[in-house]
């Protein structure tokens, strides 16, 4: 065991946390700039910037149509699935919550595929599919674990199997309804690749009234922390609100889901990083899994799009290759309660 | 009736812990719950946060059942610390007690001064003052349950509950921490209902005693009238022997086996 400061450190003062916000936002802006200009033809800063605010710039075609709406939108499926993680590592009251560690994000895509399935001409509807599928399969979980709290053993082995049973109705789906998919396979599958400004359009309004939410809720999730008996002689309405965090976590993954399929391991790797250096107060923690969710995708997505000589490797493939061992590594230790 | 339980029962699927339970406790004083383990008194305790729904009555305040008012109203006037305690790793022993602010909290709005005002005092009577800044995580047993206590106070509440509050704490903490919830009683005119295990603690420290068993009231009265030998026996089968320790001015008991005192005799 490390052995604590007996009083408050200078990383719990105020100062110390807008600070590290500041550079946490610094960071989203340099990685938006920095992985534009990244990829197999590189620009110059100065390229990008042109780029961005002159239609007649040589780069315009790539930057602007290509890894523009790329970056953006890697990064607001980030912004989701942290936001998504933190909400749901408080309503379960456990560090190993995350939409994809229980599953919740195969629920999504299961019932995007349906969507897409049952209605091929209305792809708008999409996200409202998955995120109808990430509330389902949450309370779902949320059901099967619960016994006098959310036993951690419990939430991730049902989170295995719902999400075990999700992908093969998936592949059934896929292998059924080949050509009406056909479309539609780059989405729902994990990968960034081909996105355009109307995937940014589709997730944009879900991840705006989501991060609109967060903001109402630090007071209530800290509270929410100190258990359900005691948040409830606070005064809090726990069974309502936890419902309420439940649906806006589900609101969240799905709009992920809807346009980058299954990305594991952000939503279960950023709040913790986020927690590590700012500590465990909502209204900081929030913020900072916003920016750290953001940076975290865009730069994952761009050490995909450049890390083979030919070819690509998916946003997912590459966030399995830090996530998994991470996963590992904070099952081993014991604070999972 | 000011503050009680109405005719309550609770059942946990279909097994029933409390049948028809009814308890007046009095204003400003120190009322404990006593019985065996599983009787149901943290049961009856829980169904005034609602964490527990008992199937019949329930607890009353002001004559009106507690269901009537909203949980913040409740909030404003009812504290109730649990046993077990559970926070964030990295909170402040200042972060801890300004949640106790959260029932006066408007929307939107930020911490007043006079929420500044209440923390500062529930630190100073809770001799914690100047402590503000420790971590919760880095400090005694007994200086823990001062941070909660100091938490609940932060409330303003005229009825504090307490569930087994000195369960984890050795005899040293035991007796500090009793004589603070006495002392912050009396001061703040604080009406108490607290769940205790010991029969020597309940007696030097109640004014009033409720013994639970077998789903009801099993005696009630003062600490002389409950911690009687028939009652030790009927609640759990132990041969009390009664004494009297005359510095504190209340009953002192010696457990024995049950027929262990009668054999010698």
């Amino acid at each position: 065991m490390k052995t604590q400061p007996k009083t408050k450190s200078l990383r719990q003062t105020l100062p110390y946390k807008l600070t590290v916000l500041l550079l946490l936002a610094g960071l989203c802006l340099a990685a938006t700039l920095a992985c534009t200009a990244i990829g197999s033809v590189k620009y110059s800063l100065f390229q990008v910037v042109q780029a961005l605010f002159r239609e007649d710039a040589e780069a315009r075609l790539i930057i602007w149509n290509v890894r523009l709406p790329r970056v953006l939108c890697g990064g607001l499926v980030g912004v989701c699935l942290a936001l998504s993680g933190c909400i749901l590592q408080g309503v379960m009251r456990n560090h190993l919550a995350s939409p994809s560690t229980i599953g919740v994000t195969s629920g999504a895509s299961f019932v995007g595929y349906l969507t897409l399935v049952a209605f091929p001409q209305f792809y708008s509807l999409l996200p409202v599919g998955t995120i109808v599928g990430s509330f389902v399969t949450t309370m779902l979980i949320y059901l099967l674990a619960y016994e006098k709290g959310v036993s951690p053993v419990k939430m991730i082995l049902s989170g295995m199997a719902v999400s075990a049973m999700f992908s093969a109705f998936n592949d059934i789906i896929r292998s059924f309804f080949s050509e009406r998919l056909a479309n539609a396979t780059g989405h729902l599958v994990g990968s960034l690749n081909g996105t355009v400004w109307g995937d940014l359009q589709l997730i944009f309004p879900y991840m705006l009234v989501g991060v609109c939410i967060c903001f109402f809720l630090p007071g209530k999730m800290n509270i929410l922390m100190l258990g359900d008996e005691m948040a409830s002689s606070l005064g809090l309405r726990v069974e309502r609100f936890r419902l309420f965090l439940i649906a806006v976590a589900s609101l969240l993954a799905g709009a992920s889901v809807a346009v980058a399929g299954l990305i594991s391991f952000v939503g279960l790797i950023v709040p913790h990083i986020a927690r590590l250096i700012i500590g465990s107060d909502y209204k900081y923690l929030f913020p900072a899994s916003i920016f750290l969710g953001y940076s975290f995708i865009v730069i994952c997505d761009t050490v995909g799009r450049v890390v083979l000589p030919v070819g690509e490797l998916s946003v997912s493939i590459v966030l399995s290759f830090i996530g998994a061992p991470f996963f590992l590594y904070l099952l081993r230790t014991k604070e999972t309660a | 009736m000011y503050f009680g339980f109405d005719n309550v029962s609770i059942a946990y699927g279909k097994r029933k812990i409390l049948e028809h339970v009814t308890m007046e406790f009095e204003k400003g004083k120190i009322t404990t719950i006593i019985g065996p383990n599983g009787c149901g008194k943290s049961s009856l305790l829980k169904t005034i946060p609602r964490v527990v729904t008992p199937y019949t009555g329930g607890p009353v305040y002001q004559d009106r059942p507690l269901k009537s008012y909203s949980p913040r109203e409740l909030a404003q006037r009812i504290a109730y610390l649990p046993q077990v305690h559970t926070s964030p790793r990295d909170i402040t022993i200042r972060t801890l007690v300004s949640y106790g602010r959260y029932p006066y909290k408007r929307f939107g709005r930020s911490m007043t001064g006079e929420d500044r005002e209440m923390i500062d005092r529930a630190l100073a009577l809770t001799g914690l003052d100047n402590m503000g800044d420790r971590l919760l995580n880095n400090l005694s047993g007994g200086e823990k349950q001062r941070a909660w206590l100091a938490m609940t106070i932060c409330q303003q509440p005229e009825i504090l509950l307490l569930d087994e509050p000195i369960t984890y704490l050795d005899i040293g903490y035991q007796v500090e921490v009793l004589e603070l919830i006495r002392e912050l009683g009396e001061k703040l005119n604080i009406t108490i209902v607290m769940v205790l295990h010991d029969m020597n603690f309940t007696a030097r420290y109640s004014h009033r005693v409720y013994a639970l068993a077998s789903g009801g009231v099993y005696a009630a009265g003062t600490p002389e009238e409950v911690i009687s030998r028939a009652n030790m026996e009927g609640l759990f089968s132990i041969d009390a022997q009664i004494l009297r320790d005359e510095k504190n001015n209340c009953p002192f008991l010696i457990p024995e086996k049950l027929g262990t005192h009668s054999q010698k005799a």
